[in-house]
């Protein structure tokens, strides 16, 4: 305890500093989470993506922040004011509230509490309001369609996300989300092996939940030209945003910490792989020796400064890792964001390998196939846990 | 400050009913009367919790879960009544839909 | 002594009685809608502030993203614009405020008869002790090493799962086929033709 505070504030103090970090670094993942999905989409569509702002388009987040920023705020002339100026902070809001419960490693987590997992999931069916109210208040035909698509679809799609987690929590017998992660480590398996039919479920309706293409009704552009957020601009525009980013993070890390071993390395009772804890020294390297060699391929003289500052950057990170006790405490976090970053990276993946869906097909999927598959593993794990007599 | 008590909760639920049943009678719109009838059912589950913590039994807690479901069902009919009514009548204030007065 | 749990009840119900208040006479039903998310958040911090987590998550979840996000799916349905410029409150609101005041009164009544039930004034941890059968049926559910700290109940969703499964299993599975007739019902009365 670096400040002598008073008892009555003292476990509140790690909590408020990861609260804090989490507030100011969120917005700028996102921003580069925007970028990634670019980089992706260009490069499965063989194009080169952005490039123009900083070295390979490195520096695009923030442009494009400050551009949303000081664009002109406009509200339509007969929206609900104050209901349009909610919207939009109900939608971030109850994205950032989740993170509160999400273990990014055994010691960087803000709180772990008895309900985690109910938690979030009650947190984030909030956020459907957001979506819901902002397409009303914008008084405009095309904001009410998708409004109107994002309410059927999240409450439906909400029911086989539900039944995916419980198959997944009755492996756990816990809702604590570092419960789940210890349970894990106790079984030395990860809950995708004992449930894939679940994982499979929480993903497909994971993707509906946050709007993502082959699920992206509320906000087809070829039909409802941006569905609920048609009439949104500037900073409102860029706080949903955030919020959908910050949506798509939170449903990656649930299926980390319930599916994928949550901030575990891999094989965590192998004694025999415990050279894996100096991963994140040898990937900042290798991160350094990348930035190196593209510095030698830049043409432009700033582009190649900044990609050496880059590999600078890394090996002083890498150095920093090094330190035993700095390494200790990142061992967790950095498993748990390499599994989202992945995770994060499939979902890109799948946004630009599919077409989207029709509504029809959309409501077909969801009631027809995926809640009775779920219920049926959550009855076929139900008749195995009592036949193994656990 | 003085110590929260059981009886903090009951006069809270007890103000709460109130508001609820005011709504219920006063309002024209149907929609806004099954919302008071959401305050009222709140009321009752507060109490129901307040004196689940007073005996220690979860008891109450339980019956505050089938309370909830009670809510969720009675919503679903009710917003079928509501549009099955619009449809029909064109209307959704209460004292307009007298068809079976005389 | 711990002032926080007192704080947070008045504060929660202000925003409970204020969104109820809000609720009941707003024009627009969307904004009676939001009005009432509020009031129920603020139920749901009044089920955190007695320990009752389970259900705090569960009204969130029900409520708030299950059924609110049904009312405010029926308000955008049938439009509503007509119906705020109308007249708000039907004629008999005089004989109901009437009404509502007598059935004050009558609880208020109740509250003073049933007074020595609750123990208004007596702050002291003896309320909490539970007797000697509530601990044994606490632990007969499951492994529990006992009660919680501050003698409320935890764990809290092993208990409501062992009270609704194993005590309250017939009342479980009739409130399952009131959802069932529930749906049922909806579909019937929401479909244009049968």
């Amino acid at each position: 305890m670096p400040l002598q505070l008073p008892a009555a504030f003292q476990p509140y103090f790690w909590p408020t500093i990861f609260i804090l970090i989490i507030i100011l670094v969120f917005p700028l993942v996102a921003g580069y989470i925007v970028l990634l999905e670019r980089k992706v989409m260009a490069d499965i569509q063989v194009r080169l993506g952005p490039m123009r702002v900083g070295p390979h388009g490195l520096l695009q987040p923030i442009a494009d922040a400050v551009k949303l920023l000081i664009k002109e705020d406009i509200i339509p002339a007969n929206a609900d004011k104050w209901v349009f100026w909610l919207a939009p902070v109900i939608s971030v809001t109850a994205a950032f509230v989740s993170f509160s419960v999400i273990p990014f490693s055994d010691k960087f987590y803000i709180t772990d509490v008895n309900i985690g997992l109910l938690f979030i999931t009650a947190v984030s069916s909030v956020g459907i309001l957001g979506i819901i109210l902002g397409g009303w208040s914008s008084n405009s035909h095309y904001p009410l369609l998708g409004a109107l698509r994002s309410a059927a679809q999240l409450v439906s799609y909400e029911v086989a996300l539900g039944f995916a987690l419980i198959g997944g929590l009755m492996v756990a017998s816990t809702l604590s989300m570092q419960g789940i992660v210890k349970a894990q480590l106790d079984a030395g398996m990860w809950f995708v092996f004992y449930q894939p039919v679940a994982c499979f479920i929480y993903v497909v309706a994971a993707l509906a939940e946050t709007n993502r293409a082959p699920f992206d009704m509320p906000e087809a552009e070829s039909e409802i030209v941006a569905g609920y957020h048609t009439e949104y601009s500037g900073f409102r525009f860029s706080l949903y945003f955030l919020a959908e980013y910050s949506n798509i993070v939170v449903v990656s890390a649930i299926a980390v910490t319930l599916f994928f071993g949550g901030w575990l390395r891999p094989f965590p009772n192998v004694q025999a792989l415990d050279f894996l804890r100096y991963t994140p020294i040898i990937a900042m390297i290798v991160l350094a020796g990348l930035s190196f060699m593209g510095a030698g391929r830049e043409s432009r003289p700033p582009e190649k400064i900044g990609m050496a500052g880059l590999g600078i950057v890394c090996l002083m990170l890498a150095g920093l890792f090094a330190m035993p006790a700095v390494l200790t405490w990142i061992q967790g976090l950095f498993w748990f964001s390499l599994k989202v970053a992945l995770c994060i990276y499939g979902f890109i993946w799948v946004r630009f390998t599919f077409p989207r869906y029709r509504y029809d097909q959309l409501m077909n999927i969801g009631w027809h196939w995926l809640i009775p598959l779920a219920i049926a593993n959550v009855i076929v794990t139900g008749i195995v846990m009592v036949l193994k007599g656990s | 400050m003085p110590e929260v008590t059981t009886a903090h909760y009951i006069f809270l639920s007890t103000a709460l009913f109130t508001i609820g049943t005011i709504g219920v009678l006063t309002r024209r719109n149907v929609v806004i009367i099954l919302m008071s009838i959401e305050l009222i059912l709140n009321a009752v589950n507060i109490n129901l919790v307040a004196f689940s913590k007073q005996l220690l039994s979860i008891n109450g807690q339980a019956f505050a879960v089938f309370i909830i479901v009670d809510a969720a069902a009675e919503a679903a009919v009710g917003l079928g009544i509501i549009i099955a009514l619009f449809r029909n009548k064109e209307t959704i204030n209460a004292d307009e839909i007298d068809l079976m007065k005389w | 002594m711990n002032v926080l749990p007192g704080f947070f009840f008045y504060l929660l119900s202000a925003i409970i009685l204020g969104g109820a208040i809000l609720t009941i006479t707003r024009r627009n039903a969307v904004h009676s809608a939001i009005w009432l998310i509020v009031t129920l958040l603020g139920v749901a911090g009044i089920y955190l502030n007695q320990h009752a987590e389970f259900l705090a998550a569960v009204q969130v979840l029900v409520y708030i993203g299950g059924i609110m996000v049904l009312f405010l799916f029926v308000i955008m349905l049938v439009n509503l614009d007509e119906a705020a410029k109308q007249r708000q409150f039907n004629h008999q609101w005089t004989i109901a405020v009437g009404c509502a005041l007598a059935l004050m009164a009558e609880l208020a009544y109740f509250i003073v008869k049933g007074r020595e039930s609750f123990r208004f004034g007596d702050t002291g941890t003896g309320t909490l002790n539970p007797d000697a059968a509530v601990i044994e049926f606490l632990k007969s559910c499951r492994d529990i090493p006992g009660l919680g700290p501050g003698g409320f109940l935890q764990p809290n969703t092993e208990l409501i799962a062992c009270a609704l499964y194993r005590d309250y299993l017939l009342p479980f599975e009739i409130a399952s086929v009131l959802l069932l007739v529930a749906i049922v019902g909806a579909v019937v009365m929401a479909k244009k033709e049968i």
